[in-house]
Protein backbone atom coordinates (compact mmCIF):
# COMPACT_ATOMS: atom_id res chain seq x y z
CA UNK A 1 0.00 0.00 0.00
CA UNK A 2 3.10 2.31 1.03
CA UNK A 3 4.19 2.52 -2.83
CA UNK A 4 0.91 4.05 -3.93
CA UNK A 5 2.21 7.08 -2.04
CA UNK A 6 3.47 9.83 -5.01
CA UNK A 7 7.64 10.28 -4.58
CA UNK A 8 6.39 13.91 -6.36
CA UNK A 9 4.63 14.59 -3.37
CA UNK A 10 7.31 14.04 -0.40
CA UNK A 11 7.82 17.73 -0.12
CA UNK A 12 5.22 19.44 1.97
CA UNK A 13 5.76 22.55 -0.45
CA UNK A 14 4.84 20.71 -3.46
CA UNK A 15 1.95 19.01 -1.53
CA UNK A 16 0.77 22.46 -0.50
CA UNK A 17 1.12 23.89 -4.23
CA UNK A 18 -0.94 21.18 -5.64
CA UNK A 19 -3.66 21.16 -2.61
CA UNK A 20 -4.20 25.11 -3.70
CA UNK A 21 -4.23 24.37 -7.30
CA UNK A 22 -6.63 21.66 -8.04
CA UNK A 23 -8.99 24.26 -6.33
CA UNK A 24 -8.52 27.25 -8.53
CA UNK A 25 -8.32 27.98 -11.59
CA UNK A 26 -4.60 30.16 -12.94
CA UNK A 27 -2.69 31.49 -9.74
CA UNK A 28 -0.13 33.50 -9.98
CA UNK A 29 3.34 33.46 -8.41
CA UNK A 30 2.82 35.97 -5.24
CA UNK A 31 -0.61 34.40 -4.38
CA UNK A 32 1.05 31.24 -4.30
CA UNK A 33 3.93 32.90 -2.21
CA UNK A 34 1.61 34.27 0.25
CA UNK A 35 -0.64 31.19 1.22
CA UNK A 36 2.73 28.21 1.23
CA UNK A 37 4.79 30.98 3.12
CA UNK A 38 7.70 30.23 1.47
CA UNK A 39 10.82 31.86 -0.83
CA UNK A 40 10.92 32.89 -4.18
CA UNK A 41 13.45 30.31 -4.58
CA UNK A 42 11.91 27.54 -2.37
CA UNK A 43 8.68 28.34 -4.66
CA UNK A 44 10.13 28.19 -8.23
CA UNK A 45 12.45 25.52 -7.66
CA UNK A 46 9.32 23.60 -6.30
CA UNK A 47 7.27 25.15 -9.06
CA UNK A 48 10.01 23.94 -11.85
CA UNK A 49 9.97 20.44 -10.70
CA UNK A 50 6.32 20.09 -11.09
CA UNK A 51 6.71 21.32 -13.84
CA UNK A 52 8.93 18.77 -15.57
CA UNK A 53 5.90 16.03 -14.35
CA UNK A 54 3.71 18.01 -16.52
CA UNK A 55 1.52 18.07 -13.02
CA UNK A 56 0.92 21.38 -13.63
CA UNK A 57 0.83 24.27 -16.44
CA UNK A 58 2.48 27.52 -16.84
CA UNK A 59 0.66 30.69 -18.17
CA UNK A 60 3.47 33.60 -19.01
CA UNK A 61 2.12 37.11 -19.47
CA UNK A 62 2.32 40.69 -19.02
CA UNK A 63 -0.23 42.53 -16.64
CA UNK A 64 0.61 46.48 -18.09
CA UNK A 65 4.33 46.21 -18.06
CA UNK A 66 5.25 43.77 -14.93
CA UNK A 67 5.85 40.24 -16.29
CA UNK A 68 2.98 37.52 -13.87
CA UNK A 69 3.68 34.10 -14.36
CA UNK A 70 0.70 31.75 -13.37
CA UNK A 71 -0.02 28.04 -12.65
CA UNK A 72 -2.81 25.57 -12.49
CA UNK A 73 -3.10 22.01 -12.37
CA UNK A 74 -3.28 19.49 -14.99
CA UNK A 75 -5.55 16.70 -15.14
CA UNK A 76 -2.43 14.31 -14.35
CA UNK A 77 -1.54 16.33 -12.01
CA UNK A 78 -4.70 16.50 -10.68
CA UNK A 79 -5.71 13.05 -10.65
CA UNK A 80 -1.91 11.65 -9.31
CA UNK A 81 -3.03 14.33 -6.22
CA UNK A 82 -6.42 12.42 -5.48
CA UNK A 83 -4.69 9.19 -6.10
CA UNK A 84 -1.47 10.33 -3.18
CA UNK A 85 -4.61 11.67 -0.68
CA UNK A 86 -6.70 8.39 -1.17
CA UNK A 87 -2.95 6.82 -0.36
CA UNK A 88 -2.96 8.76 2.82
CA UNK A 89 -5.94 8.76 4.25
CA UNK A 90 -5.75 4.19 3.56
CA UNK A 91 -2.63 4.51 6.01
CA UNK A 92 -4.84 5.95 8.80
CA UNK A 93 -6.95 3.00 10.23
CA UNK A 94 -10.39 3.40 10.36
CA UNK A 95 -11.95 4.37 14.15
CA UNK B 1 4.92 9.04 8.71
CA UNK B 2 3.26 8.32 11.89
CA UNK B 3 -0.30 8.28 11.94
CA UNK B 4 -0.60 11.70 13.66
CA UNK B 5 1.71 12.87 10.79
CA UNK B 6 -0.89 11.71 8.23
CA UNK B 7 -3.42 13.18 10.27
CA UNK B 8 -1.33 16.71 10.55
CA UNK B 9 -0.60 16.88 7.12
CA UNK B 10 -4.29 15.79 5.60
CA UNK B 11 -5.25 18.97 7.85
CA UNK B 12 -3.04 20.97 6.73
CA UNK B 13 -3.72 20.19 3.06
CA UNK B 14 -7.44 20.92 3.84
CA UNK B 15 -6.23 24.40 5.25
CA UNK B 16 -4.63 25.25 2.45
CA UNK B 17 -7.41 24.38 0.20
CA UNK B 18 -9.72 26.49 2.34
CA UNK B 19 -7.97 29.11 3.11
CA UNK B 20 -7.28 29.72 -0.97
CA UNK B 21 -10.89 29.33 -2.10
CA UNK B 22 -12.43 31.03 1.19
CA UNK B 23 -12.52 34.10 3.01
CA UNK B 24 -12.47 33.39 6.41
CA UNK B 25 -11.64 36.40 8.39
CA UNK B 26 -14.92 37.82 8.11
CA UNK B 27 -15.71 38.83 11.63
CA UNK B 28 -18.77 38.10 13.49
CA UNK B 29 -18.60 41.14 15.23
CA UNK B 30 -19.38 43.06 11.85
CA UNK B 31 -22.64 41.29 12.24
CA UNK B 32 -23.63 42.07 15.92
CA UNK B 33 -22.58 45.81 15.27
CA UNK B 34 -24.78 45.99 11.55
CA UNK B 35 -27.67 44.11 13.65
CA UNK B 36 -27.78 46.65 16.19
CA UNK B 37 -27.45 49.64 13.89
CA UNK B 38 -30.55 48.09 12.01
CA UNK B 39 -32.60 48.10 15.12
CA UNK B 40 -31.61 51.80 15.55
CA UNK B 41 -32.93 52.46 12.48
CA UNK B 42 -36.06 50.64 12.47
CA UNK B 43 -36.85 51.82 15.63
CA UNK B 44 -36.11 55.47 14.23
CA UNK B 45 -38.33 54.72 11.64
CA UNK B 46 -40.95 53.71 13.58
CA UNK B 47 -40.86 56.54 15.72
CA UNK B 48 -41.24 58.94 12.48
CA UNK B 49 -44.34 56.84 10.96
CA UNK B 50 -45.72 57.26 14.23
CA UNK B 51 -45.40 61.06 14.51
CA UNK B 52 -46.01 61.71 10.89
CA UNK B 53 -49.55 59.74 10.49
CA UNK B 54 -52.13 58.73 12.35
CA UNK B 55 -51.18 55.33 13.73
CA UNK B 56 -53.73 53.25 12.26
CA UNK B 57 -52.49 54.79 8.73
CA UNK B 58 -50.63 52.14 6.96
CA UNK B 59 -47.70 53.68 5.16
CA UNK B 60 -46.07 51.50 3.81
CA UNK B 61 -49.08 50.52 1.55
CA UNK B 62 -49.69 54.33 1.08
CA UNK B 63 -48.00 54.47 -2.39
CA UNK B 64 -50.39 54.64 -4.51
CA UNK B 65 -52.05 57.73 -3.60
CA UNK B 66 -49.78 60.83 -5.19
CA UNK B 67 -49.42 64.75 -4.00
CA UNK B 68 -49.96 64.68 -0.58
CA UNK B 69 -46.59 65.69 1.07
CA UNK B 70 -46.78 64.88 4.36
CA UNK B 71 -46.43 61.06 3.33
CA UNK B 72 -43.50 62.10 0.87
CA UNK B 73 -41.97 63.90 3.58
CA UNK B 74 -42.10 60.75 5.53
CA UNK B 75 -40.98 58.99 2.48
CA UNK B 76 -38.07 60.92 1.70
CA UNK B 77 -37.25 60.29 5.79
CA UNK B 78 -37.53 57.03 5.46
CA UNK B 79 -35.44 56.35 2.35
CA UNK B 80 -32.78 58.26 4.56
CA UNK B 81 -32.93 56.73 7.27
CA UNK B 82 -32.02 53.30 5.10
CA UNK B 83 -29.98 55.03 3.61
CA UNK B 84 -28.09 56.00 6.57
CA UNK B 85 -28.24 52.54 8.66
CA UNK B 86 -26.64 50.57 5.54
CA UNK B 87 -23.54 52.99 5.19
CA UNK B 88 -23.13 52.79 8.95
CA UNK B 89 -23.60 48.78 8.66
CA UNK B 90 -21.26 48.66 5.96
CA UNK B 91 -18.90 50.55 7.24
CA UNK B 92 -18.85 48.74 10.91
CA UNK B 93 -18.69 45.58 8.84
CA UNK B 94 -15.71 46.41 7.11
CA UNK B 95 -13.93 47.92 10.05
CA UNK B 96 -14.44 45.06 11.88
CA UNK B 97 -13.26 42.20 9.26
CA UNK B 98 -10.70 44.90 8.23
CA UNK B 99 -9.29 44.66 12.36
CA UNK B 100 -9.44 40.54 12.34
CA UNK B 101 -7.69 40.58 8.90
CA UNK B 102 -4.58 41.64 10.27
CA UNK B 103 -4.72 39.79 13.71
CA UNK B 104 -5.29 36.25 10.75
CA UNK B 105 -2.75 37.58 8.36
CA UNK B 106 -5.03 37.11 5.67
CA UNK B 107 -4.93 39.85 2.98
CA UNK B 108 -8.20 41.59 3.50
CA UNK B 109 -8.27 42.28 -0.45
CA UNK B 110 -7.17 38.82 -2.07
CA UNK B 111 -8.75 36.52 -4.59
CA UNK B 112 -10.79 34.84 -1.77
CA UNK B 113 -12.21 38.48 -0.93
CA UNK B 114 -12.77 39.24 -4.59
CA UNK B 115 -14.71 36.43 -5.47
CA UNK B 116 -16.78 36.89 -2.34
CA UNK B 117 -17.95 40.55 -3.02
CA UNK B 118 -18.17 39.73 -6.85
CA UNK B 119 -21.09 36.75 -5.47
CA UNK B 120 -22.30 39.10 -2.66
CA UNK B 121 -22.65 42.37 -5.11
CA UNK B 122 -24.12 41.03 -7.86
CA UNK B 123 -27.16 39.38 -6.34
CA UNK B 124 -27.62 42.89 -4.10
CA UNK B 125 -27.26 45.06 -6.91
CA UNK B 126 -30.08 43.67 -9.24
CA UNK B 127 -32.15 43.75 -5.99
CA UNK B 128 -31.14 47.42 -5.33
CA UNK B 129 -32.69 48.16 -8.56
CA UNK B 130 -35.61 45.92 -8.01
CA UNK B 131 -36.39 47.88 -4.50
CA UNK B 132 -35.69 51.17 -6.86
CA UNK B 133 -38.75 49.82 -9.74
CA UNK B 134 -40.84 48.73 -6.85
CA UNK B 135 -40.97 52.29 -5.64
CA UNK B 136 -40.92 53.73 -8.90
CA UNK B 137 -44.10 51.82 -9.89
CA UNK B 138 -45.51 52.61 -6.10
CA UNK B 139 -45.27 49.54 -4.73
CA UNK B 140 -43.57 50.71 -1.63
CA UNK B 141 -44.95 47.56 0.83
CA UNK B 142 -43.15 45.10 -1.34
CA UNK B 143 -39.55 46.63 -0.72
CA UNK B 144 -39.45 45.02 2.41
CA UNK B 145 -39.58 41.25 1.96
CA UNK B 146 -38.00 42.01 -1.44
CA UNK B 147 -34.78 43.39 0.51
CA UNK B 148 -34.73 40.19 3.01
CA UNK B 149 -35.01 37.82 -0.57
CA UNK B 150 -32.32 39.41 -2.61
CA UNK B 151 -29.74 39.80 0.71
CA UNK B 152 -30.78 36.01 1.60
CA UNK B 153 -29.89 35.44 -2.27
CA UNK B 154 -26.95 37.18 -2.12
CA UNK B 155 -25.48 35.84 0.82
CA UNK B 156 -26.57 32.52 -0.32
CA UNK B 157 -24.56 32.92 -3.30
CA UNK B 158 -21.61 34.51 -1.54
CA UNK B 159 -21.36 31.71 1.47
CA UNK B 160 -19.08 29.44 -0.74
CA UNK B 161 -16.81 32.15 -0.35
CA UNK B 162 -16.53 32.50 3.40
CA UNK B 163 -17.66 30.88 6.52
CA UNK B 164 -20.31 28.30 6.75
CA UNK B 165 -22.45 30.28 9.35
CA UNK B 166 -23.25 32.61 6.22
CA UNK B 167 -25.29 30.17 4.33
CA UNK B 168 -27.37 29.52 7.16
CA UNK B 169 -27.52 33.75 7.84
CA UNK B 170 -28.56 33.54 3.90
CA UNK B 171 -31.18 30.38 4.69
CA UNK B 172 -32.93 32.66 7.39
CA UNK B 173 -33.16 35.99 5.34
CA UNK B 174 -34.74 33.79 2.45
CA UNK B 175 -37.43 32.08 5.12
CA UNK B 176 -38.13 35.57 6.53
CA UNK B 177 -38.46 37.14 3.23
CA UNK B 178 -40.65 34.46 1.76
CA UNK B 179 -43.04 34.84 5.23
CA UNK B 180 -43.05 38.58 4.99
CA UNK B 181 -44.29 38.51 1.20
CA UNK B 182 -47.45 37.66 2.42
CA UNK B 183 -47.41 39.82 5.84
CA UNK B 184 -46.80 43.65 4.47
CA UNK B 185 -48.23 45.20 7.07
CA UNK B 186 -45.59 43.54 9.87
CA UNK B 187 -43.10 44.49 7.21
CA UNK B 188 -41.19 47.08 10.05
CA UNK B 189 -41.06 43.95 12.81
CA UNK B 190 -39.45 41.58 10.15
CA UNK B 191 -36.86 44.07 8.76
CA UNK B 192 -36.01 44.56 12.53
CA UNK B 193 -35.98 40.91 12.54
CA UNK B 194 -33.79 40.00 9.52
CA UNK B 195 -31.31 43.08 9.49
CA UNK B 196 -31.22 42.90 13.32
CA UNK B 197 -32.17 39.74 15.53
CA UNK B 198 -30.67 37.53 12.60
CA UNK B 199 -27.73 39.45 12.30
CA UNK B 200 -26.88 39.69 16.22
CA UNK B 201 -27.43 36.16 16.65
CA UNK B 202 -25.19 34.69 13.55
CA UNK B 203 -22.51 37.27 13.98
CA UNK B 204 -22.40 36.47 17.94
CA UNK B 205 -22.62 32.39 16.85
CA UNK B 206 -19.35 33.30 14.34
CA UNK B 207 -17.76 35.15 17.17
CA UNK B 208 -17.72 32.69 19.53
CA UNK B 209 -16.56 29.88 17.47
CA UNK B 210 -13.87 31.18 15.74
CA UNK B 211 -12.95 34.87 17.51
CA UNK B 212 -13.07 33.94 21.09
CA UNK B 213 -11.63 31.04 21.55
CA UNK B 214 -8.30 32.24 19.43
CA UNK B 215 -7.91 35.33 21.73
CA UNK B 216 -6.95 37.11 18.47
CA UNK B 217 -9.21 40.06 20.31
CA UNK B 218 -7.96 40.70 23.52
Amino acid sequence: MIERLNKAFESRVRLGIMAVLVVNEWVDHARLKELLNVTDGNLASHLAALEELKYVQVRKRFIGKRPNTSYRSSVTGASAFRAHLEAIERLIPKT
Amino acid sequence: MTQNDQLAELAHIRGLMDRSTRFLSLSGLSGVVAGAIAIAGVTLARYHITQGLAPDADVLTYGTERGYSPVDDLRLTLIMDAAVVLCMALLGAFWFTWRRSRRTGQYLWDASARRLMVNLFVPLGVGGVFCLALFYYGLPGLVAPATLMFYGLALFSASKYTLDEIRWLGVSELVLGVVALFWLDAALLFWALGFGVLHIFYGGLMYLRYERDSRENV
